[in-house]
């Protein structure tokens, strides 16, 4: 067993709608809470059954010690994630994880920014829990499609300043994250964090470049979550320098940006 | 207290402890699954398909799910066999007793022959298993599995170099497979395994395209189960050497459906995706079966549900 990770049955606490096509999870162990960083993923089987036999990954939002609870706030895509949303208060769940590599927290920082875009939100609000009990100021940038798909807007602003990009500008500012990565926000950014859709993860990685550094949580189609299939891999700079596959599920999903390397 | 099971099997000269093992391209190299509990416990490791050359793979997306199963095409990524040799293989000797089977990919006989040369000097191979039927590249040796005579020229090639067992997998995108068990056992073949996966395809509806980056994929899991089955029981009755099963094995009873068609031993696949301890828990599962129908010896089992005198396919 890694000591990173686990398999085990949850039960489900809450479950709800939380925007369009949009639901917050969230699940009980009945122990201790495996170890757990922001940025790693749970792998939850949907049915017990032999259809839909792929786990799904999805990312940690947040997570309570005391509790002994895991919260996620997934998209319903699919099939697969239509079954995990039926799933009622007092259902259990066979969840592997938390998997992955998380986001480092770096000691010093003292001004970090988190940006995310769409269902790439989630896992920020973890981070952003965990950097402002380290003390360090947290400012987020979320973007979303339109308004009606924001979320955890108020549990981000619990811990920092939060802006908003909507694409049709139903909510705070018209246009993408990117807009607000201005020469002067890069200047005061220690270190950067984001997780979101591939374009706009390009497109942060290009708008930072060599001003800030940071991090870019990657999203791949997966097979078991755990390094054995090398079916969820990216292009990404190798130990040696070349540029290769490196796998989302086990290397990643966390990567330093410089390392990503986007097919645009 | 329940008698204890002989779980010992034999495929040509290697010995196993148990009939459990992982299949190739469904464990990496093993480091991974190491995390999780400990590999001496598999009667041997099928390892990733090795190629004599650094491969990179295929592009995303390269798996879909499927009703009972899923469609991949990884397209043999791996670093190359020196690597393999150097810097992958190593670690599994640690564990006792747990034998090292390496698939071999190419895509001419001439490559095939010398990663199985390499492969065999090593001395970190205890067998080799020949990939005939990866259908998930371009060139990727399906040639030799759709073709008995090609398939045999190929097997005498390796054979002339290798001095550990060899296997060959067997592709069921095939007429006859029957006539493919018979080929490549006349050209040599140790044993046989059986099946690599069916070419398959799933279509992105809202994109209009299939799924799978390159179009097609391998399908496997249980959807598979009953092709596969169909498959060891005609040909496990033509020819003499061991067929190490695979396609869809879930649980327990699964592997012993397994063994009732032919099978001597069988390798677990997409299980592993789901669950990370399916192995172990299938091996667990074979014992309490064996105990529970008063079987002393899980290698009776291979063939019990051949029917005297009766070989369909034949």
């Amino acid at each position: 067993m890694p000591d990173h990770a686990a398999k085990g049955r949850y039960s489900v606490v809450q479950h709800f709608a939380v925007a369009e096509n949009m639901m917050r999870l969230t699940i009980e162990s009945e122990g201790e809470l495996p170890p757990y960083l922001p940025g790693q993923f749970l792998h939850i089987r949907v049915t017990d059954g032999s259809d839909h036999l792929l786990r799904r990954p999805i990312s940690l939002c947040t997570a309570s010690r005391i509790h002994k609870q895991f919260t996620v706030v997934y998209r319903i895509s699919g099939k697969g994630t239509k079954l995990l949303a039926d799933k009622r208060v007092g259902d259990t769940l066979d969840v592997l994880g938390p998997l992955g590599k998380g986001f480092p927290l770096h000691k010093g920082d003292r001004n970090v920014l988190l940006l995310g875009g769409g269902i790439g939100v989630p896992p920020m609000v973890e981070l952003a829990k965990q950097l402002t009990i380290q003390g360090v100021k947290v400012t987020t940038i979320v973007g979303f499609q339109t308004a009606s798909q924001a979320i955890l807007i108020d549990d981000l602003s619990q811990y920092g300043e939060v802006l908003v990009a909507t694409n049709d500008g139903s909510l705070g500012q018209k246009g993408f994250v990117t807009q607000y990565l201005t020469e002067e926000r890069l200047a005061e950014t220690d270190r950067f964090y984001a997780c979101g859709p591939s374009p706009m993860l390009a497109a942060v990685q290009k708008a930072t470049g060599e001003k800030a550094v940071g991090y870019l949580s990657l999203e791949e189609r997966m097979g078991c979550g755990i390094g054995l299939c090398a079916a969820c891999v990216h292009k990404a700079v190798m130990p040696d320098g070349s540029v290769g596959y490196r796998k989302v599920c086990k290397e990643g999903p966390v990567f330093a940006a410089e390392e990503v390397v986007f097919d645009v | 207290m329940s008698k204890e099971v002989d779980l010992s099997v034999q495929i040509g000269d290697l010995q196993l402890k148990n009939p459990v093992m992982p299949a190739s391209g469904c464990f990496a190299f093993g480091k991974e699954m190491a995390e999780w509990y400990d590999l001496s416990r598999l009667g041997a490791i099928m390892v990733k398909a090795t190629t004599l050359e650094p491969r990179l793979g295929n592009p995303t997306p390269r798996v879909a799910e499927t009703s009972g199963g899923m469609l991949n095409a990884i397209g043999l990524q791996n670093p190359g066999v020196e690597k393999v040799i150097s810097e992958e293989l190593p670690h599994l000797r640690q564990y006792e007793d747990l034998k090292i089977i390496v698939n071999v990919a190419g895509t001419a006989i001439d490559d095939y022959v010398e990663t199985a040369r390499r492969l065999s000097e090593s001395g970190l191979a205890d067998a080799l298993e020949l990939n005939i039927s990866c259908p998930n590249v371009k060139c990727g040796g399906i040639q030799f599995g759709v073709d008995p005579t090609l398939a045999a020229d190929l097997v005498r090639a390796v054979k002339q170099v290798t001095s550990v067992p060899l296997i060959v997998k067997l592709s069921p995108n095939v007429t006859d497979i029957v006539e493919m068990a018979r080929a490549v056992e006349a050209a040599g073949a140790d044993a046989l395994s059986m099946i690599n996966t069916l070419v398959g395809m799933h279509i992105d509806l809202e994109k209009r395209k299939p799924l799978i980056a390159i179009g097609t994929g391998g399908l496997s899991g249980p959807a598979v189960k009953p092709v596969a089955i169909r498959m060891i029981y005609q040909a496990a009755q033509a020819v003499r050497i061991p067929i190490i099963g695979m396609g869809g094995i879930m649980s327990g009873e699964d592997a012993i459906e397994y063994f009732m068609a032919g099978a001597s031993a069988v390798a677990v696949g997409t299980a592993n995706f789901v669950n990370p301890f399916a192995c172990p828990e299938i091996l667990d599962e074979i014992v309490a079966w064996c105990q529970g129908h008063g079987v002393e010896r899980v290698r009776e089992l291979t063939g019990a549900a051949w029917k005297e005198g009766e070989m369909p396919g034949a």
